[in-house]
């Protein structure tokens, strides 16, 4: 079973479907036991920050997602708004956030080498990888994601890079460390490519090897 | 880099695709969902629905068609047509459409556009505006009118300053049809397209007079459009979407190829 989490953000079901359509067996929960059971866990989403940290203490998912389910060794996948809040603080209203990975998260600037930046980013954008990891099995390199976010993880350390994405600034797509995994953009809308990693997420064990 | 979006719309009524196609091969012609299906395996970039069911209690039907093609297609889509409240579109929503098109209610009440904004999130918010050509004057000082009700009804809105403030008011992005190019395949409104794309820092899509690819690489490379509404050439079968897509790849545009 995968636990998609349930904390009033937007988007959920579209994961579900996404999952259903590929033949997983998926639940969105908030329930403790089914999610401590789950073999998978997603944080997908679109939304704020200081809002979804909100809804995610409001719940005590925060510690548990923390604790048990990135502490207990089961394979996390954050989409989008769920890549945000991984790490240590946003720009965004300044929210604090779960402080799983060193780095924060900053606002694409609205002027980038003279020429205008629309944010938020909304498209399709290239996805280069930096480094191999298992839900990468199958994709080509450099394909194509959709993204919609005016924000973008900054992480401490390069060693949590997976893949980079260009959009004005070179910024952090995919990061990662142990069974955590987390993508900028939306796997659930991504055509092929998305869904072939949202299975390989859900046939992941957690490991690195 | 971004690339350049293609997106096919769908004029939806009473649950069936109304203008006419000619699909080749084994597609439910006129079935919305078989030809979104289609397009989305073609690799359309995302898709459009028009609801232009009039009565309102057979809107039920467009639900059933949004529920249905969620499960079926797995790129944004979006939903327009007849939406006026935040029970309207929060109904599209949740029945798995990733955003939600506004149009004449919007003019009708422009706070729709910032209770959408505030409910669900700018990205989720399309202003569609119905632009025609006519004399500057002082009140339309840009020369292009807002008009409503399929182009039926002028408003007096000067169409770039009712597009800075949809901007304003939180819409994620711009559909912006001409008027004077709908249905006539000469090619978009590339003027207005710029003038559009200048004017906000939003993404904007032209829509409306797309006959052949060079079209779309005009409005892109010339019109700054970063997306481009594209329907009876595609319909009729006319062009295949991995035909336009590849010619605007040859031709240099940064462009999604499946």
């Amino acid at each position: 079973m995968i636990a998609i989490l349930d904390y009033e953000g937007g988007n959920l079901a579209s994961v579900l479907r996404a999952l259903d359509h590929t033949g997983f067996d998926a639940c969105i929960t908030r329930d403790f036991e089914t999610i401590r059971r789950a073999d998978h866990v997603i944080l997908p989403g679109v939304g704020a920050a200081r809002a979804t940290m909100h809804h995610l203490r409001a719940r005590g998912l925060d510690k548990l997602i923390r604790e048990e389910v990135i502490g207990g060794g089961i394979p996390f996948l954050g989409i989008c708004i769920g890549v945000q809040v991984i790490f240590a603080s946003s720009e965004e209203e300044e929210a604090e956030c779960l402080g799983i990975l060193p780095g924060s998260v900053r606002r694409f600037p609205s002027v980038f080498a003279g020429e205008q930046l629309k944010v938020p980013q909304i498209g399709w954008n290239q996805v280069r990888f930096c480094r191999p990891h298992p839900i990468f099995s199958g994709v080509e390199d450099g394909a194509s994601f959709y993204f919609v976010n005016s924000y973008y993880p900054v992480p401490a350390s390069e060693e949590l890079v997976y893949a980079k994405t260009t959009y004005g600034v070179e910024f952090a797509s995919v990061v990662g460390k142990g069974n955590l995994v987390a993508t900028q953009f939306h796997l659930e809308k991504s055509g092929v490519p998305g869904l072939r990693m949202l299975e390989n997420f859900c046939r992941w064990d957690g490991s690195l090897c | 880099m971004l690339t350049k979006r293609i997106i096919p719309c769908l004029d939806v009524r009473a649950g069936k695709v109304t203008k006419g196609v000619a699909f080749q091969g084994n597609v439910d012609v006129g079935d919305p969902v078989a030809m979104a299906k289609h397009y989305y395996e073609q690799g359309a970039d995302e898709i459009v629905f028009y609801d232009i069911t009039a009565s309102h209690e057979r809107r039920d039907i467009m639900i059933d068609v949004v529920a249905s093609v969620a499960r079926e297609i797995f790129i944004p889509f979006s939903v327009g047509g007849g939406l006026r409240t935040l029970s309207d579109m929060r109904r599209v929503l949740l029945a798995g459409a990733e955003k939600v098109s506004i149009d004449s209610g919007a003019v009708r009440n422009p706070d729709t556009i910032r209770q959408g904004a505030k409910a669900f999130g700018r990205q989720c918010i399309v202003l569609s505006m119905q632009v025609k050509r006519v004399p500057c004057t002082p009140n339309i000082p840009s020369g292009y009118e807002i008009f409503i009700d399929g182009a039926r009804t002028a408003t007096g809105l000067d169409a770039i300053e009712w597009a800075q403030r949809g901007e304003e008011l939180g819409a994620g992005e711009l559909v912006v049809n001409s008027i004077d190019a709908d249905g006539v395949k000469t090619g978009y409104d590339v003027d207005l397209t710029r003038r559009m794309a200048e004017a906000v820092g939003i993404p904007v899509i032209a829509s409306g007079g797309a006959g052949e690819p060079s079209h779309l690489y005009d409005v892109f490379s010339q019109g700054n459009a970063d997306a481009a509404i594209v329907a009876s050439m595609i319909h009729f079968g006319t062009y295949s979407i991995p035909e336009i897509k590849d010619y605007l790849h040859r031709r240099g545009l940064p462009i999604r190829m499946v």
